[in-house]
């Protein structure tokens, strides 16, 4: 897939809370296609501390609109810039970069979508294009506080949506592997994209349910395409490209389990 | 539009602009982003006779204007990147120079060998200064008896243009430059990275899976530059300097301190295109100057 160096327009940024903010951003062209759990790689101006580039995975894209969004979280230096971006500003993209989540073989595939934290940003747009391809997603999603959910809304448009929050101040109280849809309900698959304590409960649910899983991984990158195997992972195939050949990884290809 | 030919020996560079290697893959990962053929050479990702796996991630750190690596020399072997790889990069109309790395005089010389068999590659760049792994790499290039025992089993079955990279972790570079000149190297390039180590003070715990790494990008320029100028005026053969090179400016200094050619490595992590940016900077700079042909600014400090 050919990978572009653009530099995009924020069209806008709105604050979603203390620390996270949704970018959308625009191009003067058609945006290249991109699939779900692709990133782009965002160059951050303006930030001493900040030297390469930051991995952050396609939340949305708005064809009509000719628009990407990006859902930021301030973790670091280099985050935090990226929430003072205003309309109007340019970022520099590569992009579309990595290999992201397999899509329906065939429709009615009820598909569970687990997301934590920020890692909800790539099921949004997977669970667009399930929805899309005739597959039924069903989004399970999880977050501290009622106020650290993110785009719980969006997700209702194109499925059910079950919550746990830590505190319990929205959906069920705990952890998403503790829901009580994944008791009552069986799936076809499940893709997941968190914190790895996360990742790796919901693999090892997957596993006992029979069922695939597909998580996406976020090691540590500095090329982001393909060159200097900094953010390899093991895998049952030995080392492999995390920004390569991932981010998405079938789970039964990692080590976590074993 | 200046002259921006140079010659490493009996290499033909385009242009002064090489990519360094491990920085750059096989070069195809950057079609994408850069016309292969306008760089004067393509160093690609560092080979060893037998396949490595390299080392446990994390093998990154990102430091102030740079970043720690310690990848290990991570690739599948020789006979690997004979079989599989050169059939793909062969007609890449550029200089395709393939870095070599061993773990004893022999080891080197045997993986050498195999590349000396490869019609379209028409250059080495001996590793003798990786600093991430055991038993080799840099335990050669860090004194004159090291280097030159690699050089010298080398340059018995290699027969095309010889080039030695060395490593800034060292008293003095250009005595080392020396001996690897005295063994029949045809070129050195430097630096390789220097020896360095991220600290996570939440674990506790060293960044990097082997503890250190090797720092690269602007933070060790101004080191990379003195050394290069040290050597370039310690040897008659021909220097290839490298070291934080990000931009036009970059790239003239280190030729004003007496590099021939340059390698770009890190830079291409933050631009993927960085390399065609240098290359046309270059050029405007020569145009804006008068200057009629790249050598007039080889080693031309005042």
């Amino acid at each position: 897939m050919k990978r572009y160096l653009l530099d995009l327009e924020v069209v806008s940024k709105e604050t979603l809370s203390d620390i996270h903010a949704l970018v959308k951003l625009t191009a003067s062209e058609p945006l290249p296609e991109m699939y779900p759990g692709q990133f782009v790689e965002v160059r951050i101006e303006d930030s001493p501390s900040t030297f390469l580039r930051r991995p952050i995975s396609v939340n949305f894209v708005d064809r009509q609109k000719n628009q990407l969004w990006l859902l930021i979280a301030a973790v670091g230096e280099g985050t935090r810039r990226l929430m003072r971006l205003e309309a109007g500003d340019h970022l520099n993209c590569i992009l579309p970069l990595g290999h992201g989540y397999t899509l329906p073989e065939s429709s009615g595939e009820k598909i569970l979508l687990v997301g934590g934290g920020v890692g909800v940003a790539p099921l949004l747009y997977l669970g667009a294009e399930i929805r899309k391809a005739g597959g039924e997603p069903v989004f399970l999603l999880g977050a501290k506080s009622k106020k650290d959910l993110l785009e719980a809304d969006l997700f209702k448009q194109y499925g059910r949506v079950y919550i746990t929050t830590e505190d319990g101040s929205a959906g069920e109280k705990g952890f998403v592997t503790q829901h009580s849809v994944l008791e009552e309900e069986r799936f076809d698959r499940i893709a997941t994209c968190g914190p790895k304590p996360m990742m790796v409960s919901v693999a090892r649910y997957a596993e006992q349910a029979g069922i695939e899983c597909e998580a996406s991984l976020e090691n540590s990158m500095a090329c982001g395409i393909g060159a200097c195997l900094c953010c390899v992972e093991k895998t049952i195939d030995g080392n492999i490209r995390v920004c390569q050949e991932g981010p998405v990884l079938n789970t039964r290809k990692l080590l976590w389990l074993h | 539009m200046a002259s921006l030919n140079v010659k490493i020996n009996r290499l033909e560079l385009k242009n002064p602009v090489m990519t360094a290697s491990g920085t750059f893959g096989y070069g195809l990962e950057y079609a994408d982003f850069v016309p292969l053929s306008e760089l004067g050479g393509i160093i690609v990702k560092g080979t060893t006779l037998d396949p490595r796996e390299g080392n446990d991630y994390p093998r990154m750190a990102e430091t102030p204007e740079g970043m720690l690596n310690c990848v290990g020399l991570q690739n599948k072997g020789a006979d690997y990147f004979c079989k599989h790889i050169y059939p793909q990069i062969k007609d890449i109309d550029t200089n395709m120079i393939v870095n070599v790395s061993g773990n004893s005089p022999d080891n080197y010389a045997a993986c050498a060998a195999r590349i000396d068999a490869l019609d379209r590659i028409p250059a080495i760049e001996l590793n003798i200064s990786c600093p991430n792994i055991k038993g080799g790499g840099m335990a050669f290039g860090v004194t004159c008896e090291g280097a030159a025992s690699v050089v010298k089993a080398v340059r018995e079955c290699y027969h095309k243009t010889l080039i030695v990279k060395l490593s800034p972790n060292v008293t003095d570079i250009a005595d080392i430059a020396r001996a690897c000149e005295a063994e029949g190297a045809d070129a050195v390039s430097l630096i390789n990275t220097l020896l360095g180590m991220a600290v996570d003070i939440e674990k506790r715990k060293p960044v990097l899976s082997i503890r250190t790494g090797g720092l690269s990008g602007p933070a060790v320029k101004p080191i990379a530059l003195r050394m290069v100028y040290d050597t370039a005026r310690a040897v008659k053969i021909p220097v290839i300097g490298l070291g934080g090179i990000s931009s036009a400016r970059d790239a003239i200094e280190f030729m004003m301190c007496g590099a021939t050619a340059i390698q770009v490595g890190t830079a291409n992590f933050l631009d993927p295109a960085v390399t065609m940016k240098i290359k046309n900077g270059i050029n405007d700079w020569l145009d804006q100057h008068g200057v009629k042909d790249i050598h007039e600014i080889i080693g031309a400090l005042n």
